[in-house]
């Protein structure tokens, strides 16, 4: 991986209010390649973090164990109080199954780099269609509330087109409108403007700043957008070769990294 | 070519030809539930469930239909198990073509991509409205197509009922020539009955086809993509000298 | 009814005969494969080649064979052509036939395989100026035939299985030979089953062979 600090590294644990991620020495290894070992991260209530790192770090695989995608080979996660892969009883932790995962992940959210709507559902089934098998709302109440989440996203005229019918910028509003029609507490964002054309990125990227300056929510976001993220972020995460090696504020993590390897990578994606 | 008895028993043939339609929609009716339970059977989590459908298609797809057939003919008799001629040959037919068919199944079931399953359980939907809402309605049209190709591929395979004495085309032709001294030449009539019917619900297939991916929303396959499997994957200068 | 459902003596004593069957099915479906295999190349490339007249024709025999039933076929060449002085004897009907129709089957394959050539594959040949023989030993074949080859495999073990038709036009093949053993004694239970279980054993093992060379093809 060439030069690897080889110091101890970052661990991002500090911070404030109550925690909803708590990572405790996740390790995830496929075959015989580590990708993250001895992974702490903490991330607190209502906390817009944004996560940056070379491709191939391993962003993706934290989301994905952060929803229950993917499970740790070794170390616990905790996501608003409660193990997601554990129950302790009595102090100790005991392995449980995937019910209780499934329970326990309920309030987390994720976005995924390529949208993955359902193609052959109109935007409108996409949104409404979740939210009555979740939250077992009535189809009528959950249709108008689907209706004016698209609304929100600014796609009032579009509810009735199917994927197909939409630019790859609609399609990804579609997708975070879907997500937060599960009104979660945790959202996770994957790279959700990579596969958009350039004059697409805008009009995604607004959407997600409006719901950090206007809701509670925690938003976990891994993005290249290096403005963007410290535009919005309380907290820049920068995370290579399957460690933290930057945890602070954007001011400080941007614009005055500790570490050259992060000097690079920043110097990297902001001469694109 | 084929004398002028040929077309004094026509008529006989012609009941032939409408058995011959009957036993492929039955065994094709059957073939359908048959391969989505093999290919669930096969996908499930419950090993038995696994063993049970692989030792089935492995019946099925290992064997002979010839030897299928007449052991359903002349042994299941011998269980005690005394199924009409044409039971059996439906049976055989419709098990064998639903193990061939329960891997196009599974295959596209397997081949709705990893990211919807992905964002389904993401927005944490439950597992059976995912099978329902997300999984079929996508896998549905990409096995209207096998299907249909499978329809036709029945219509040929049930020649080999006439081994067993179900008085379909064949059969009826066999018998015109043995017992009534017909021509042999009733043969060539018979295989040119068989095209015509293979090309008309090739056509039908087709025509079904067209009117499933209106349904799913999917682009229709226009007329000219259909007469271009005529024409060649490889460019012209590929074959210049 | 003496003697449970299954009567081992009985079974032992049919076995000379099942295997006299055997290895004929075995030995006309390796030539009928050999002539399918073939004749299937030379038609494929007719077909493929886009010449005026001669394509579309080799386009429509093959689907003229394929869309037909084989026993109607196997019955055309022995009962019919011999009305117009054409007779071959049962085995060379079987083989011929079999033969023709595993051929006629094969020319879908390779078409099918070159399908999955991505067209760009071919634009980039023409870009390069690459000569001929070279696009075609370099750039086409080595990525057409991991996808044909085991297709072709499993059109020889379909044509193993297919041969059990040619029983009925007196070929003394393995169905022929369980069946007039069955005959012969009103036993069709262990004749047949030992049939079944020999057709099983060999397609058993072809299609791991066959799997194998998929799975070697898709590394490449
Ligand atoms: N399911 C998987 N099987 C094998 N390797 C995987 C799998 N998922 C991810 N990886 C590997 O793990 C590494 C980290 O992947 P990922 O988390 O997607 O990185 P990032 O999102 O930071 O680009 C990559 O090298 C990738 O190849
Ligand atoms: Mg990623």
């Amino acid at each position: 991986m060439g030069i690897v600090d080889r110091s101890e590294p970052m661990k991002a644990t500090a911070s404030q209010g109550r925690p909803i991620v708590r990572m405790r020495g996740v390790r995830k290894a496929f075959g015989p390649r580590v990708i993250l070992e001895g992974l702490d991260l903490d991330v607190g209530a209502g906390e817009k973090v944004a996560l940056i790192g070379p491709s191939g770090s391993g962003k993706t695989t934290i989301l994905r164990l952060l929803i229950g995608l993917t499970e740790p080979d070794a170390g616990t996660i905790e996501i608003d109080g409660q193990y997601l892969w554990h129950s302790s009883r009595g102090g100790t932790l005991e392995r449980a199954d995937e019910a209780h995962a499934r329970q326990v992940r309920r309030c987390v959210g994720m976005v995924f780099q390529q949208f993955n709507l359902f193609p052959h559902m109109t935007a409108l089934q996409n949104v409404h269609e979740p939210m009555e098998q979740v939250l077992r709302l009535k189809r009528p109440e959950a249709k108008e509330r689907a209706r004016a989440l698209l609304a929100r996203v600014g796609l009032g005229e579009h509810v009735d087109k199917r994927p197909s019918q939409l630019s790859g910028g609609q399609q990804q509003r579609v997708a975070i409108a879907r997500s937060l029609g599960l009104q979660p507490k945790l959202m996770l964002f994957d790279e959700v403007t990579s596969a958009l054309d350039p004059e697409l990125v805008g009009e995604v990227l607004g959407v997600l700043r409006e719901l950090a300056h206007e809701t509670d929510m925690t938003m976990l976001i891994v993005t290249h957008e290096i403005r963007f993220a410290a535009d919005i972020a309380d907290r820049v995460l920068v995370f290579d070769a399957g460690r933290v090696v930057e945890d602070g504020s954007p001011e400080i993590v941007l614009k005055d990294p500790s570490h050259p390897r992060t000097r690079q990578f920043l110097r990297a994606i902001l001469e694109r | 070519m084929a004398g002028e008895s040929t077309f004094v028993y026509l008529p006989y043939l012609m009941g032939g030809v409408v058995t011959t339609l009957q036993i492929t929609a039955l065994a094709m009716l059957l073939a359908l539930p048959v391969s989505f339970l093999l290919a669930l059977g096969r996908m499930s989590s419950f090993a038995p469930a696994r063993w049970g459908a692989g030792f089935v298609i492995e019946l099925f797809r290992g064997t002979s239909a010839v030897v299928q057939l007449f052991w359903a003919f002349y042994v299941l008799p011998f269980f005690g198990v005394e199924l009409s001629p044409l039971a059996a040959g439906v049976l055989v037919l419709g098990l064998n073509e639903g193990s061939y068919f329960s891997e196009v199944v599974r295959a596209s079931l397997k081949s709705i991509v990893a990211g919807q399953r992905e964002a389904a359980v993401a927005l944490h939907l439950p597992r059976f409205y995912t099978f329902r809402r997300i999984v079929l309605p996508q896998a549905l049209p990409i096995m209207v197509p096998p299907f249909g190709n499978a329809a036709v591929l029945m219509l040929k395979f049930t020649a080999l009922t006439s081994l067993v004495t179900i008085q379909e085309l064949s059969f009826r032709a066999g018998l015109l020539r043995s017992n009534l001294g017909v021509s042999s030449d009733i043969y060539g009539v018979v295989l040119a009955i068989y095209f015509a019917l293979a090309v008309g619900m090739a056509s039908l297939v087709w025509l079904a086809e067209r009117a499933v991916n209106r349904w799913a929303g999917r682009e229709v396959i226009p007329w000219r993509e259909l007469t271009s499997r005529r024409a060649s994957p490889a460019p012209k200068w590929a074959f210049r000298r | 009814m003496r003697g449970a459902l299954w009567d081992w003596a009985y079974a032992w004593s049919v076995m000379p005969d099942l295997m006299r069957g055997f290895a004929l099915t075995v030995q006309l479906t390796l030539i009928s494969a050999a002539l399918a295999l073939s004749l299937g190349f030379v038609w494929s490339v007719v077909r493929l080649a886009g010449v005026p007249l001669l394509s579309p024709l080799a386009w429509f025999a093959a689907e003229f064979f394929r869309g037909t039933p084989f026993l109607i076929q196997l019955y055309v060449v022995f009962y019919v052509l011999p009305n117009y002085g054409i007779a071959f004897s049962p085995d060379a009907t079987g083989v011929l036939v079999l033969g023709v129709y595993g051929a006629a089957r094969s020319v879908e394959l390779y078409r099918a395989g070159l399908e999955s050539l991505p067209q760009g594959q071919w634009e980039a040949c023409l870009a390069l100026n690459l000569p001929l023989s070279y696009v075609w030993r370099r750039a086409v074949i080595p990525q057409v035939a991991p996808v044909v080859l085991p297709m072709l495999g499993n059109l020889v073990i379909v044509m193993f299985k297919d041969s059990a038709v040619l029983s009925t036009i007196t070929v003394l093949e393995l169905v022929s030979r369980a069946r007039d053993a069955g005959l012969a004694s009103f036993r069709f239970l262990e004749p047949l089953t030992l049939a079944g279980l020999l057709y099983w054993a060999v397609s058993y093992a072809a299609a791991r062979g066959v799997r194998r060379l998929e799975a070697r093809g898709g590394h490449r």
